[in-house]
């Protein structure tokens, strides 16, 4: 994206705009947070992430840093990871937080709802390979649990496995034999669902701050 | 239930009418001059008797000792209000005996319709009703009611809509008071409505008391419709959070009604007082509520007062409230939230449902009576009828309220995620019932309000508000409910997934939110939480519960719930030893995260490799041989010591710690692939060694003890013996002590 300076806005920045959804606007805020935490560089890595301060208390942060490394978020075709990511790739991924406009139609709803599950059931999914085994998710609890000390690592083992016992449960109509390998991505979305409260978090799943017009009062920080 | 007939229903209708003439026939007579001096008859003759004959031993007794004495005065007033109370919760129950009338009407309702055949009857005796005193309604009355809805309050979606709810609740409020209040005094000036009399305040101060939506009434209408919990909770919420202003504006404005002028000065501190009375309140109640949880971390050896602790906080904290008139609804609900996280966490189980259970009974009993004297007290209260004014009143109450349901949330609109569609606009607008305390605070106006009659017409106004949002209102919500399809609250059991993706959700967005650089809502509850782990929890929780994070307590709860499921649906096998889980416990903690960590080291190696097709049905097999079996011994692990009370605080670790094992075995059995087939069957065996001895897979193993107290011994003897018996029962689901060796098993040979 080089070092483009933000007061006529980049042809980029259009392309960007169209691909993305964000407005012109949210994009140089964007930009600029992305200047600030790459250093000037024009590719973000995952030491960058990590000198977020405010971040260092959050459990899950691995998984969120690597969200943004996961070429399957960028587009639906990409395998693997990447070590470093641009400009692009940083809205894209950022993309998936936007509120929803309210000129929708259910079947772009329900698109983007599904978007949004993707993007949860890939950070669930440590090793990439399309299912949810029992070990990948009991790593998310670990994690979820890892600022309890001692105690969240023996319990969270037993939680993993109620829920993912839960899961099997509730998702098979299946022969009582069969083996159960892991959450693939469609009974994830059948689980969510059926949740009752699902619609509400998944409409609600957004920054405010990337609402369109509150860019230029951010505060950023470090 | 079968329809009775007219048999029982009318039975108890006659039981009824009965007891009331048992009420009024005791009145009767102690209002009647010979009554009372009926105790006194025999003293009296004695007296006489000894003038008449001045000789005679004084203890010489002319008449019989009296066998049955009748002295009704001594317990009057207890036998009174059981006798009330007693009567409206048997109405109560005849409701739901009729099956018919309680579908289409609700409770409210009939409660009412039943007291004004109360109050007519008592009015056909010429008796004076018992009203409902403001003093009785908003001391007695209103606190179980609101403690009840503050302490279950579903915390989340409040504080998520917050912001509507504030809006709804002030700016609603007022704008409902100003408009009915200002249109109500030029209504007064017609000429035909002949009451010109009533000053402009005193219309404001009519206004401000019937603009009010009222919690009671939306609690008793709203429960039975069982509307999805958005709506819910913001037109409950609104009820709960206009008191602050319903006090002010009331207070207000009849402080200006004495005064002769009112300047700018004035309204400026009316400002000024509603902060001080809403943050008041809250602060009583915060301080209050912090108390209480505090002195729950110490009751662990008196658990039988614990609900005590409770309920005389917060009835402590609106009382106080009331003393420098803040409001006392607010401080309440802020008391039972704040207090409700450490309590449950720190009281035992039985004490959690017996302040749930008391409650909901004293808030029903309440509600009950509530509606009955409502019912009577239209019978009786000073009415005059002003066709004009009443009729008015009643439309521009609907009207301000649909104009400021729909201005508002054109504005709130801009502000929500989730947006609020017409339909919710609709029932949001149509759920603003006005109910008893709009009829409490008419009867509080001063005699002195202007004459006589203009409190008798406001009252009369308010209760035909009152009695059409209730009946009308009322009935009709729920068909227009399922006309409009609005979204009913769906029935959804705990799960555990649910309260994962919670968390999960909630640290991604806050982690988000910090990668933006934006200080947005979700990083302020993170810090909010955080600073709640640190240091609230530890004052005020008891013991290693403080550092319990939420999905372990809800995990906790969830379990107990399921087990007591079970128990209550009568299961039959014996109680496992809780002792023996002790067992489990030492050798755990370390390895598995040292191994843990060895495992998330980012290989793309799995843990546990994909098994060739031959063995997958080989296992499948086994398991499909067992699995009937496997299914109802699963269900009865999680049955555990909740019945040994005595033990319960010592043995949530141990206990926990023994479901760990449990659940493991279960998840692994289920889920996980033995890496080696040929370890398959002795697995069988070593799997469900009963180390409690109580649940067997093996058929040949059926080795039960007849009670658990021998489970006791035994398992105290078995602790030398628990080494090597954990080992092969932990080989397949983590790696044991010795880390390398059994972890390689499951590395692909």
């Amino acid at each position: 994206m080089g070092a483009l300076k933000s007061t006529p806005a980049p042809t980029e920045h259009y392309d960007l705009s169209e691909k993305t959804g964000f407005s012109l606007r949210q994009i140089r805020v964007l930009h600029k947070r992305f200047k600030q935490l790459s250093e000037g560089d024009d590719v973000l890595r995952r030491e960058d992430f990590l000198g977020i301060s405010s971040l260092k208390y959050n459990p899950i942060r691995k998984e969120i840093i690597e969200a943004f490394f996961n070429r399957r978020n960028f587009s639906p075709s990409c395998e693997g990871r990447a070590n470093e990511i641009d400009f692009e790739e940083f809205l894209v991924v950022m993309s998936h937080f936007k509120p929803p406009c309210s000129k929708m139609t259910d079947e772009q709803r329900k698109s983007i709802r599904r978007e949004k599950l993707k993007f949860i059931f890939n950070m669930h999914d440590s090793d990439g390979d399309g299912l949810i085994t029992l070990e990948d998710y009991r790593h998310v609890v670990e994690e979820l649990l890892s600022r309890s000390g001692a105690l969240g690592k023996e319990t969270s083992r037993a939680i993993a496995d109620a829920a993912m016992f839960e899961v099997a449960r509730t998702v098979g109509h299946r022969d009582p034999d069969e083996f159960y390998e892991g959450i693939t991505f469609e009974h994830f979305l059948k689980v969510r669902s059926q949740s009752a409260l699902c619609f509400k978090k998944e409409e609600k799943w957004l920054i405010r701050c990337l609402m369109c017009g509150k860019g230029s009062r951010h505060m950023f920080l470090k | 239930m079968a329809v009775l007939g007219p048999g029982p229903a009318s039975f108890r209708f006659g039981s009824v009418l009965l007891i009331l003439l048992i009420l009024s026939g005791s009145s009767w007579t102690r209002d009647v001059p010979t009554g009372r001096n009926d105790t006194r008859p025999e003293p009296n003759r004695e007296r006489d008797g000894q003038d008449r004959d001045p000789g005679t031993n004084a203890t010489k007794h002319k008449k019989a000792f009296p066998v049955l004495e009748l002295n009704y005065d001594y317990v009057r007033m207890p036998f009174e209000i059981s006798l009330w109370i007693l009567l409206a919760l048997l109405m109560k129950l005849g409701f739901h005996i009729i099956p018919r009338i309680s579908h289409v009407v609700p409770e409210s309702c009939l409660l009412i319709f039943v007291g004004l055949l109360i109050g007519g009857v008592i009015k056909a005796i010429q008796e004076k009703a018992p009203v409902m005193d403001t003093k009785l309604f908003f001391l007695y009355l209103l606190p179980p009611i609101i403690l009840d809805a503050g302490y279950f309050l579903p915390i989340r979606a409040f504080t998520e809509n917050m912001g509507t709810i504030l809006v709804f609740a002030v700016v609603g409020t007022l704008w409902n008071a100003f408009f009915i209040g200002g249109m109500m005094f030029a209504v007064c000036q017609i000429e035909a409505a002949a009451a010109a009399h009533v000053s402009l305040l005193s219309c404001l101060l009519f206004g401000s008391i019937i603009s009010a939506v009222d919690p009671v009434a939306v609690l008793a209408v709203f429960e039975e419709i069982h509307i999805n919990e958005l709506l819910h909770i913001l037109v409950f919420g609104e009820s709960l959070l206009n008191d602050a202003v319903t006090v002010v504006l009331y207070h207000l404005f009849e402080e200006f009604s004495h005064a002769d002028t009112v300047t700018v000065g004035d309204a400026f501190l009316g400002v000024v007082s509603f902060f001080v009375v809403s943050l008041g309140g809250i602060l009583v109640g915060v301080i209050y509520g912090v108390l209480g949880a505090f002195t729950s971390r110490f009751t662990s050896h008196s658990r039988v007062i614990e609900p005590l602790f409770v309920f005389l906080y917060s009835y402590m904290a609106y009382l106080s409230a009331e003393v420098f008139h803040l409001s006392g609804i607010m401080s309440l609900i802020a008391c039972g939230v704040v207090m409700r996280p450490y309590v449950e966490a720190n009281i035992s189980h039985k004490s959690y449902t017996t302040i749930k259970y008391f409650l909901k009974m004293w808030s029903s009993v309440s509600e009950t009576l509530i509606f009955i004297f409502l019912g009577v007290s239209t019978v009786e209260g000073p009415h005059n009828w002003n066709w004009i004014f009443v009729v008015f009143t009643l439309v521009f109450c609907l009207l301000s309220r649909v104009l400021g349901v729909v201005g508002l949330t054109f504005i709130i609109n801009k502000f929500r995620i989730v947006k609020l569609t017409k339909k919710d606009q609709f029932i949001v607008a149509y759920g603003g019932l006005r109910g008893a305390i709009a009829f409490s605070l008419g009867y509080l106006i001063h005699q002195d309000e202007g004459s006589k009659d203009t409190r008798g017409m406001f009252l009369t106004a308010i209760i035909t508000v009152i009695f059409f949002t209730v009946f009308v209102q009322g009935m009709t919500i729920r068909p227009l409910v399922e006309l409009l399809a609005v979204k009913k609250k769906k029935e959804s059991k705990p799960s555990i997934n649910e309260e994962i993706h919670t968390q999960f959700l909630d640290h991604l967005l806050t982690g988000i939110e910090d990668i933006c650089g934006h200080y947005g809502h979700h990083h302020w509850k993170d810090k909010l939480n955080r600073f709640n782990k640190t240091y609230v929890k530890k004052w005020l929780i008891a013991g290693e519960r403080s550092s319990e994070p939420q999905l372990i307590s809800f995990y906790n709860k969830m379990e107990m719930k399921q087990a007591m499921m079970l128990v209550e649906s009568g299961s039959a096998a014996k109680l496992p030893s809780v002792m023996a889980a002790a067992a489990a416990a030492p050798a755990a903690p370390a390895d598995p995260a040292q191994t843990a960590e060895q495992q998330r080291e980012p290989t793309p190696e799995r843990m546990i490799p994909k098994i060739s097709k031959t063995r997958e049905a080989e296992i499948r097999r086994i398991l499909r041989a067992n699995l009937q079996n496997t299914r109802q011994r699963l269900r009865s692990y999680s049955r555990h010591d909740f019945f040994m009370d005595p033990f319960e605080d010592n043995m949530s670790e141990v206990r926990f710690r023994r479901q760990r094992v449990e659940m493991e075995r279960r998840m692994s059995h289920y889920l996980t692939v033995p890496a080696k087939q040929q370890e398959t069957p002795s697995v069988r065996k070593v799997w469900f060694e009963p180390e409690h001895k109580v649940y067997t897979y093996d058929k040949n193993e059926r080795t039960r003890p007849s009670d658990s107290a021998a489970l006791l011994d035994e398992s105290n003897q078995r602790a030398d013996g628990q080494s090597e018996r954990q080992k092969p029962t932990r080989c397949l689901s983590d790696p044991g002590p010795d880390g390398d060796e059994e972890g390689s098993c499951f590395r692909p040979s």
